[in-house]
């Protein structure tokens, strides 16, 4: 009997004192693999982690490739939320450059031009700008000169982290342009505003417009030289050619005009040692990083096996591949049956056979085989042209790195030199100061490049197909309409506003509605004008 | 006027054993309770050695012919069996002492049990006897349709396939809506095992001597913040003391037959449509179609075989150990060709006691190694859609070796075609997906009541619940499902491992100066549970290294959570009438942040026992009445994230990684995060009442509930600008669920040799989303769940404030003048003059308005007979494979190839493409939402009772079983029964025959 008194004493009373008085430190457990802010930023390599993020950002769609670990996993399908394919829907869909047979819900809207407040493609790619703006001011907020010091990070360490600082800044900028052209007035939010802390409040379309310029200016000093950082990271021609794009475009967002300095900084990026490459057609190939010392100035990099996505240049390359195409031609295993084109694309163009230009235009390509031009039927693939401008096939005809094919290596670019040719030209022929001959040199630049007829004049109508010619499925064609008044009238495509021959449509659809779900979650909002 | 019927049909009921023993008359007698001396009718009174009998009358009293010197067993649940040597006096007098053991007398709750009389709380008990019978490979299925207020739905007719319980129906949008289930005091993991189709499959049906379901917080809240779905406590099988050593070996062989397929074109239709003019396929598409008569799922299913064979060794060893050892084998094929399941199983359990049983232990072992086999489900969808008039094997491939010989769609360079579904067949038999499966669970009680303090006992529980899971999948380089990867060779594994310290005292006192008891509970817990799960590079079907497939970053991770309680309980007795229990726990757990962890969750309850009363002691007619009410908070931790409340960042894959220069670099997220995020808080109130008519030969339950859930987890979305995601998990939403359930159990009839018993139960639940967001805006929708085929990220169902859980969200169709569905034409129900986002309504749901079971039994002589009727009313299922597969476009979309449409088509004939309309809506039109209201015959048992066989101490018992009969239902699906009301690729519950014997002995 008394050893069990003394077994209830000895260990079921120690048991017992234990729980209780163990249970504070029982309770704290972390993660094996993730981690918490104090080791990511324990160190440099750590800094360029969260930094691959922050650029990151805009090529994949989670943490894992090619999907997985959703950054966005609101509103369904992760394929879908990547940057570049959202951005592309938003800005090619609803115009004449494409159409998409798919009948996810909400992907029609677009080219029909009838979207509504709820729809997923919308809310994913505001998500996806604010995501990467967040990530940005996260970023700044761990890596100032305090916190440096506190984490005995300095010399070159330091100094690169300095420097990333105003990348950080420039990407912020780049994606509030993005949402201040698709969504007018939006949420605004920096470095000062703490996560979870209060309710972003709306700015107005065009102070946003003042932001972006102030900070454009604030760092373009500091940024590298043009063409002298990582490829990948943003320098000050990216910066310059921001600036170019945001001043051509001022009277949209402000309602004034800023000519001059869309010819002023479209000038400094020209002057900057970018060159065209010599083959219009290996501009979106597998290898077309080798264009980082040429033509690109800022991209979205891709990778076969290190930066996988389901968007990106793998949806522009697959969604435009169906039978009688063989994928493998593309340098894909991936026939998605989705993207095309309405006829007036491929019109602009001399060997559509409805040109009575002389010479051809090497920047045409399409596929025609068992295609008709016209589209009697959005959702069946043979009705339309595709657009094979994006091939994952390196220059020497090989297919690109994946081992197996499934996913494109070719990089997006966000800016190239041909969109500040055509930025200098159209600012000069809108009455800015630049001048008239090297505008049309500038566009005759591009001719030469795609073999096409040089031109002796041009006008601003010619500048619009020009960019259009150049810049088809580069994701500018909806800010070139709405500059040019053609999106909601003065111009119809097929299908436009879900009418076969087109229609026109009411002047709100300039802007894209601010989600559903947003508005639920922010009272401070407002809605943009229309039936939303 | 229809209660006197009944009354007199229960009249007549008791007449009957009158009437039948018209016998010559040499002994008789009355037997009366000890505790009470009140008769006791229905007592079974038979000849020692014979199956010779007579059960007591309404007033206890038997007559029997029976010669001198003979012994007669009297036998009644709840008492002491006794033995009487009949001599010389033809009246006996018999006083039947309570068995306070016997099970049903006490039922097992939350650390500890309770005299049943003293339950406060709703309980149902279902022991071994009234368990589903025949092949049941998964214990929850043993209580399928047997309890009021708990749902099983079994999740397909897999080997092994989980079911969906739902007790009191689903109280969380995000959280487990699983109840806890508790294996003989130790309660296990509810999440997977990698590599086993179910985690409570590893757990042998055979060794199950009880369930115990504790549906409302007052019995549920002593666990806390695991307590809101409910609690299932499996008690297993254990020797008693003093018990002959005895054998037992059953065998239950089983064939599976499919019941009923996927209504898709056959042949001839197929080749109707794709020829027929109006739907203009093209030359090519025509050409396209084979030559063959292809039935595809005739192709891919099969019978399927079983056996489960157990063997038990129940006794007391050296009058020492009271023991049970049992062994079980189950090989289980699945009617998919090449599914199978192979479990072993071994359980052991001790019970001594020492001290003159002051000390008692409790050993628990149980162990099973599983072996699976899984065919590739994607069989189930391609044999659905695949063109029917295409053969099994190519001649072409067969030549050349590849693709395994079968046909499949090649592009123009023989290489597959990637949109195309592929050879079912090929699927199944060019993969092999196997795992191994280790689970062992055990735990060790000691009970020791204080020398010192007879009254007081401290119990020391220490469990453990391991399991270790991992497998391989094989694609050879052959196949074309994996021809771009060159097939297939991928690993798994995951180590599980909870373990459990429990530590209680137990006062128990009889006051009987104040006509009081009171038992007195106080104590802590601490469980942890570790999960290991290790990463492993996919490889080629040759594991070539060379091909570039990335390495996994970690080799592995360990999640990991862990939760610190304190309980206790008080029950306390007035006059045996009145009854309170007051329960309290305090849960600390490690998924929340040290200001969050921490909750109390209290209970009260309190009974009326009525049949202390003298106006019941006083007739016959009702025998008990006993009314309850009870109020209890509970929780619901099991959020799925482990560390939800930290702000952490994830290091990308090496498939996303991000280029600087020529570096790639591994990308490190931030993930959004609510510090402040805490259990789901559920406030219970039960009122119920339990009757006993005829000395409790009728009892019947009432229970009427309200659960009001609060601070629900709901993804909402985040402020744009305000956190590092789009949405994030916190506690903001409301839901409330209330309910009825009826229970009645008779015996019906019972005479010397027949008796019938019927049960029945019905429960009938609805729930409501009450708050689903900190402000609500005018014109929120609510969150859209429930995704389907067709198109990408479609969702068919929302949850939204004012209406049930996953009501359907859909277009309301039109209809023609034939009664038909009008393609593209859906009612613009704000009269707006668009159809669009903004006229989709919300239409039914899958949840029932009502469910019940029937079970009956029913025994003459050697011969008996059972069955279970399970039945669900005002259940909708989306008919994804309509939606997905009916249309006329189905067929003809492609050019390349054709795929096969549900026979839908030929009702609605649509056409699914048609110009200028919006094709994506058909998907979410209310045609596709059907009625699945059902009445599946679940069980159909018949036994034959061979008594001794070869000598008299074995004893030989031969059952024949028919499981899922048939099952009346409009709905036009595979099956109506499907949890979570989207059908689509449903792996079907085949019609289960099974022969089986039992042979027991001593």
């Amino acid at each position: 009997m008394k050893t069990f008194n003394k077994i209830f004493i000895w260990v079921l009373l120690p048991a017992l004192f234990w729980t209780a008085s163990g249970c504070k430190k029982q309770l704290d457990l972390f993660p094996l693999n993730d981690l918490t802010p104090d080791k990511v930023y324990a160190n440099a390599a750590g800094y360029r982690q969260v930094l691959a993020k922050v650029y990151g950002s805009f090529a994949t769609t989670g943490n894992n490739g090619p999907a997985g670990s959703a950054d966005i996993p609101g509103g369904g399908d992760e394929g879908f939320s990547d940057f570049v394919r959202g951005m592309w829907n938003a800005q090619e869909l609803p115009t004449d450059e494409a159409v998409v047979g798919w009948g996810d819900i909400g992907l029609q809207d677009f080219h029909n031009l009838n979207w509504t407040a709820e729809n997923g493609f919308i809310r994913r790619l505001y998500a996806r700008s604010y995501f990467q703006i967040v990530l940005c001011n996260e970023y700044l907020r761990e890596s100032t000169d305090t916190k440096l010091s506190e984490r005995g990070i300095a010399g070159a360490d330091a100094d690169d982290i300095r420097l990333s600082r105003f990348e950080a800044r420039f990407l912020r900028a780049f994606q509030y342009w993005v949402l201040m052209d698709l969504f007018g007035n939006v949420p605004f939010v920096t470095e000062n505003d703490l996560i979870g802390s209060n309710l972003p409040r709306q700015i107005n379309r065009a102070d946003l417009f003042n932001y972006i310029e102030s900070e454009l200016l604030a760092i373009e000093g500091a940024l590298k030289e043009p063409r002298t950082q990582l490829y990948g990271r943003a320098d000050r021609g990216a910066a310059w050619a921001l600036s170019a794009r945001l001043y051509l475009n001022a009277k949209t967002y402000t309602g004034s005009e800023r000519l001059n300095d869309a010819v002023t900084y479209s000038k400094r990026v020209i002057d900057a040692g970018y060159t065209l490459h010599t083959d219009y057609k290996q501009l979106m190939l597998a290898d077309n990083d080798q264009l980082r010392s040429s033509e690109f100035i800022f991209t979205v990099n891709y990778d076969g096996n290190s930066t996988q996505t389901f968007g990106g240049t793998t949806f522009l390359t697959n969604a435009s591949i169906g039978a009688p195409m063989v994928a493998a031609d593309y340098g894909t295993n991936g026939s998605w049956a989705g993207l095309r084109v309405t006829k007036n694309l491929p019109m602009l163009f001399p060997d559509s056979g409805f040109s009575t230009s002389a010479l051809p235009d090497r920047r045409a390509q399409f596929f025609k085989g068992g295609s008709t031009i016209d589209i009697a039927n959005i959702a069946n693939f043979p009705d339309g042209y595709k657009v094979i401008k994006y091939r994952n096939i390196k220059f020497d005809g090989t297919p690109g790195k994946n081992w197996n094919n499934s996913f494109s290596d070719s990089d997006f670019p966000l800016f190239r030199l041909a969109e500040q040719y055509l930025i200098y030209a159209e600012a000069t022929q809108r009455g800015g100061n630049g001048d008239a001959g090297l505008a049309l040199q500038y566009i005759n630049n591009l001719r030469t490049r795609a073999e096409a007829e040089q031109v002796t004049a041009i006008d601003l109508d010619f500048i619009l197909d020009e960019r259009s010619r150049e810049l088809y499925w580069e994701g500018h064609r909806r800010t070139d309409l709405i500059r040019f008044d053609k999106f909601t009238k003065n111009y119809n495509w097929p299908w436009k506003g879900g009418a076969i021959d087109g229609r026109d449509v009411e002047d709100y659809l300039k802007l894209y509605p601010i989600p559903s779900n947003e508005l639920q979650a922010n009272r401070n909002l407002r809605q943009n004008p229309g039936p939303y | 006027m229809r209660k006197h019927y009944q009354w007199a049909w229960l009249i007549l009921v008791w007449l009957i054993p009158h009437l039948l023993f018209a016998q010559e008359r040499q002994y008789s007698g009355t037997i009366i309770s000890a505790s009470d001396n009140n008769p006791i009718p229905g007592v079974n009174v038979v000849i020692k050695g014979t199956i010779t009998g007579v059960v007591t009358d309404f007033d206890g009293n038997f007559k029997i012919s029976a010669e001198q010197g003979t012994t007669l067993v009297i036998s009644y649940i709840g008492f002491k069996t006794q033995e009487v040597l009949l001599g010389g006096t033809s009246s006996l007098s018999v006083k039947l002492e309570e068995d306070v053991t016997v099970l049903g007398d006490v039922v097992v709750v939350g650390y500890g049990s309770l005299s049943k009389k003293d339950v406060t709380g709703a309980i149902t008990t279902i022991g071994s006897k009234d368990f589903q019978t025949g092949v049941v490979t998964t214990p929850e299925q043993l209580i399928a349709g047997k309890a009021a207020g708990v749902q099983i739905v079994q999740n397909g007719g897999s080997p092994g396939a989980g079911s969906t319980i739902r007790i009191r129906g689903a109280a969380s949008l995000n959280a487990s809506n699983d109840p806890l289930i508790v294996i003989d005091g130790v309660p296990v993991d509810n999440g997977g095992i990698a590599g086993s189709p179910n985690p409570l499959s590893l757990i042998n049906p055979n060794d199950i001597e009880t369930f115990t379901i504790l549906k409302d917080a007052s019995a549920t809240a002593i666990y806390g913040s695991r307590a809101s779905n409910g609690v299932i406590m499996i008690t297993t099988k254990k020797g008693t003391k003093g018990m002959k050593p005895s054998f037992n070996f059953s065998t239950q062989n089983s064939v599976a037959l499919i019941r009923r397929k996927v209504e898709v074109l056959d042949a001839d239709e197929f080749r109707a449509l794709v020829t027929n003019p109006e739907n203009r396929a093209t030359a090519a598409q025509i050409r396209r179609m084979g030559k063959s008569n292809t039935n595809w799922q005739d192709e891919i299913y099969r019978p399927a075989f079983t056996t489960d064979n157990n063997l038990s060794y129940t006794g007391d060893l050296a009058k020492l150990m009271p023991m049970r050892a049992s062994l079980g084998f189950l090989s289980q094929q699945g009617i998919l060709k090449t599914d199978k399941m192979d479990r072993i199983s071994a359980g052991l359990n001790l019970s001594p006691t020492f001290l003159k049983g002051n000390l008692k232990v409790n050993l628990n072992l149980k162990g099973s190694l599983s072996k699976n086999n899984f065919a590739n489900q994607g069989a189930i969808g391609a044999a659905a859609t695949f063109d029917p008039t295409q053969s099994v094997d190519d001649s072409t491939n067969q030549a050349q070796g590849r693709y395994g010989g079968y046909f499949e769609y090649l592009d123009n360079r023989r290489r597959p075609n990637q949109l195309a579904p592929r050879n079912p067949v090929g699927l199944l038999n060019q993969r092999q997906d196997q795992s191994n499966v280790l689970r062992s669970i055990g735990n060790l009680q000691v009970d020791y009541a204080l020398p010192f303090l007879p009254d007081l006992r401290v119990n020391l529980n220490l469990g453990y619940d391991v399991a270790q899971g991992n497998g391989t999948v094989e694609v050879p380089d052959s196949a074309a499902s994996n021809y771009f990867t060159r097939g297939q060779f991928s690993e798994y594994r995951q180590d599980k491992r909870n373990t459990l310290a429990e530590f209680f005292l137990n006062y128990q006192k009889n006051l009987d100066g104040i006509n009081s008891r009171i038992d007195l509970l106080a104590g802590t817990a601490y469980q942890d549970f570790l999960t290991t799960n290790y990463a492993f590079r996919t490889l080629t079907f040759r594991r070539d290294t060379l091909a570039a497939i990335p390495r996994p970053v970690f080799p592995l991770d360990k999640p990991q959570n862990r939760l610190i309680s304190f309980y206790t309980r008080l029950n306390y007795a007035f006059m045996e009438r009145l009854i309170l229990t007051a329960t309290m726990r305090w849960d600390g757990s490690s998924r929340f942040s040290p200001d969050t962890r921490w909750g109390a969750f209290p209970s009260a309850a309190l009974a009326y026992r009525l049949t202390e009363e003298n106006f019941i002691k006083n007739q016959n007619v009702i025998s008990d009445i006993k009314a309850r009410v009870g109020w209890g908070v509970t929780g619901q931790q099991d959020i799925g994230a482990n560390y939800g409340h930290l702000s952490v960042y994830g290091i990308s894959s090496n498939t996303a990684m991000y280029q600087f220069g020529n570096n790639f670099f591994n990308m490190a997220r931030p993930s959004a995060y609510d510090p402040n995020i805490k259990w789901e808080q559920t406030t219970t109130w039960n009122a119920g009442v339990d009757f006993g008519f005829l000395k409790d030969r009728i009892t019947a339950s009432v229970d009427v509930y309200y659960k009001d859930t609060k601070d629900l987890l709901n993804v909402v979305p985040t402020p744009a600008g305000a956190n590092f995601s789009d949405q994030v998990l916190t506690n903001v939403g409301s839901i409330e669920n209330r309910g009825i359930e009826l229970s009645i159990n008779t015996v019906a009839l019972k005479t010397e040799k027949l008796e019938w018993n019927i049960g029945f139960n019905v429960t009938s639940n609805v729930n409501k989303i009450t708050k689903l967001n900190t402000q609500t805006e005018p014109g929120y929708q609510g969150v859209p769940t429930g995704g389907i085929s067709g198109g990408v990220g479609n969702n068919i169902q929302i949850q939204s404030v004012g209406h049930p859980l996953n009501s359907f969200f859909v277009y309301q169709q039109i209809y023609g003048a034939d009664g038909k569905p009008v393609e593209g034409q859906y009612v613009d129900r704000n009269s707006d003059g668009v159809v669009n986002a903004s006229d989709l309504y919300r239409y039914k749901n899958p949840a029932p308005v009502f469910f019940y079971g029937i079970n009956s039994n029913l025994s003459y002589g050697k011969f008996s007979a059972g069955l279970v009727i399970r039945g669900s009313q005002g259940n909708y299922v989306y008919n994804n494979v309509y939606s997905n597969l009916g249309t006329i476009n189905t067929v003809l979309s492609r050019q390349d190839f054709l795929v096969n449409a549900s026979k839908n088509v030929l009702e609605t004939n649509f056409n699914g493409n048609l110009q200028g309309a919006d094709n994506s809506k058909r998907l979410l039109s209310d045609y596709y939402v059907q009625n699945a209201s059902f009445i599946r015959l679940d069980n159909l048992t018949f036994g034959y009772d061979f008594g001794s066989f070869i000598h008299s101490k074995t004893l030989l018992r031969a059952n024949l079983n028919l499981q899922n009969f048939f099952v009346i239902s409009k709905y036009k699906g595979v099956d109506p029964e499907i949890f979570g009301g989207i059908d689509n690729n449903f792996y079907p519950r085949p019609r289960v025959i099974t022969l089986g014997l039992n042979l027991s002995f001593q």
